[in-house]
């Protein structure tokens, strides 16, 4: 009870500035909206992308927003690092891994808020919308994200009180994880040692396996693989977090 | 309150352990207002960072407000206040909601942590500020705001780490007032550390001196003062010629030591520089020997961890 009570103080917290401030969403989300209005319709007219390029294109962007949103949620824990709120926080009674889990769940609610309007958005462009495969493709991009929030906060804890760290190795990591994943272009008419890099790449497998939901179809091999991509993703952030989390900070 | 038995913190930097803290014993009671001393590095932070139960320590115990900070935390923490160095509330978050997170933390509810939070920005002088921003607040405003997140659960021991660092004067005192009514008005027990040794001076009943992990001294500022420095005598003697003489009577002088001379300056350190300067006159005329000038000067805290250490605790700082 007191880890739920926790959990939703925590949550409030950290959501309290959102909802004061909806528009700040859409300030976030700056990336991704400039790739469907201005890249999408590229693609649109090329031929290169396998079946109806809406139906490639958006799945991809979700995770770009997914890599840059839940990666980046690291960034505000460090802040509280570096201050002393954190310390603040972690001298009361309060939950440890409430303090992580509360966090977890605005990344989770912000993302799910984003993927939904980018859907949205993309409809009347021509995405067609194959409902239970998109709401299965939702649920698998939250997964996968709360396991990069979690990866995320473990690199901020690492980083403190300094930073450096958190945010050069954000810098170096989420650019080619995002190219390497096939999000823009396909990766199939790359050379062979890119094919190599990209299947190296689990990010690659959740975007597979988000294009095939898209598209409608459910009992893919892409799915299988994207799916396991993604919950191993979670598990292993927030168990590395926790654990980094009760080692005292 | 507090009750420490070989508190040790040994830290693994780059493959060598570097001993934070070694072996600290400390009793603190219920009430006293006690004051953290050392230089930067000597282990005070680590020491209050252990006590309330933010850092595991290597070995040793302690209790802390009737608990046992790693086997009870959870019982110690829902006790304790803590002020930390940096400021505490989140900078995009306003400052009535961080007061309110902070109680709902402590298991209040959302009513009674709303209202506890306008009780206490009305007590450190923030009453309609609840929407503002910690951004938007001076220095001493954070500070205060700072004092009433560690309060929310009416902690019977509150620890502050370098309540007053980084304030202007009349902010300090501002702080410092608000520190001295707690204790005033609900018998708060204390737990500071500070850099400014006035202030130790001035405010704790009791000094408690780490250098190198280990406590080096403990006792009222007044006391440390009279056993380990001692009040300083200068006098200026008429003829150069007569310094031996004269230094000959400074030594029988209660508490003398360290007679020093420089041409027709002696000085030398006593217990009670107010009973001894009068006493070392009357001994010089006595005796036919006439002095030019005499002061006297009272030790600084500082002077202690001289005596003890050999440094000065500022010196570390630059």
């Amino acid at each position: 009870m007191t880890f739920l009570r926790d959990t939703a103080t925590i949550f409030t917290r950290e959501f309290a500035p959102v909802w004061r401030d909806p528009l700040s969403l859409v300030f976030t989300m700056a990336q991704p909206l400039l790739f469907l209005y201005l890249f999408g319709p590229l693609l649109e007219k090329g031929t290169d992308t396998p079946g109806p390029a809406w139906q490639w294109f958006v799945p991809g962007i979700l995770i770009m927003m997914c890599l840059s949103g839940p990666l980046m949620a690291g960034y505000f824990l460090l802040l509280d690092l570096i201050g002393g709120s954190m310390e603040r926080l972690l001298v009361t009674p309060v939950s440890r891994t409430a303090l992580l889990v509360g966090r977890t769940l605005k990344e989770f609610v912000v993302l799910l808020a984003q993927a939904v309007l980018i859907i949205g958005l993309a409809v009347p462009l021509g995405l067609d919308l194959h409902v239970p495969g998109v709401l299965t493709g939702l649920t698998l991009l939250v997964v996968f994200g709360i396991g990069l929030g979690g990866l995320s906060f473990l690199l901020a804890i690492v980083s403190a009180p300094g930073g450096e760290l958190f945010y050069g190795v954000t810098q170096v990591v989420m650019f080619p994880l995002l190219l390497l994943s096939g999000v823009l272009l396909p990766v199939e008419n790359g050379p062979g040692w890119l094919q190599v890099a990209a299947a190296a790449n689990p990010v690659t497998y959740v975007v597979e396996a988000e294009r095939a939901l898209f598209a409608g179809r459910f009992l893919d091999a892409p799915v299988v693989w994207g799916a396991s991509a993604a919950v191993v993703t979670a598990l292993l952030g927030l168990h590395l977090a926790r654990r980094r989390m009760a080692r005292g900070l | 309150m507090i009750h420490a038995r070989g508190l040790t913190k040994t830290y693994t930097l780059k493959k060598t352990s570097v001993d934070a803290v070694r072996g600290v014993d400390l009793d603190v009671a219920a009430g006293q207002l006690v004051a953290f001393l050392g230089p930067n590095g000597a282990g005070k932070s680590t020491c209050l960072r252990m006590l309330t139960g933010l850092l595991p320590p290597t070995s040793g115990t302690a209790r802390v407000a009737g608990h046992d900070v790693t086997t009870e935390a959870a019982a110690v923490r829902a006790r304790i206040g803590y002020i930390g160095q940096k400021g505490g509330a989140g900078e995009a978050f306003r400052i009535g909601d961080e007061l309110v997170t902070q109680g709902r933390c402590y298991g209040m509810t959302r009513r009674a942590a709303r209202s506890r939070a306008e009780e206490l920005l009305t007590v450190v002088g923030l009453d309609g500020l609840f929407a503002r921003k910690p951004s938007t607040l001076s220095g001493g405003q954070r500070r205060r705001l700072d004092i009433a997140l560690g309060l929310m659960n009416r902690p019977p021991l509150l620890f502050l780490d370098e309540p007053s660092t980084g304030l202007d004067p009349a902010s300090r005192a501002d702080i410092w007032s608000h520190i001295l009514r707690l204790r005033a008005d609900h018998g708060t027990t204390l737990f500071l550390t500070t850099h400014y040794l006035d202030e130790a001076d001035a405010m704790a009943e009791r000094v408690v001196v780490i250098d190198q992990g280990r406590i080096i001294a403990d006792g009222t500022a007044r006391g440390l003062k009279a056993d380990l420095a001692g009040d300083r005598l200068t006098v200026t003697l008429h003829d150069p010629a007569d310094t031996p003489r004269a230094a000959e009577l400074a030594m029988g002088l209660p508490g003398a030591a360290d007679v020093t001379r420089d041409g027709p300056k002696l000085t030398l350190r006593v217990a009670a520089a107010d009973r001894a300067l009068p006493e070392f006159l009357r001994a010089l005329d006595a005796a036919g020997l006439k002095a030019d000038t005499a002061e006297s000067s009272r030790p600084t805290l500082d002077d202690v961890f001289l005596a003890l250490t050999g440094r000065t605790i500022q010196d570390e700082d630059a």
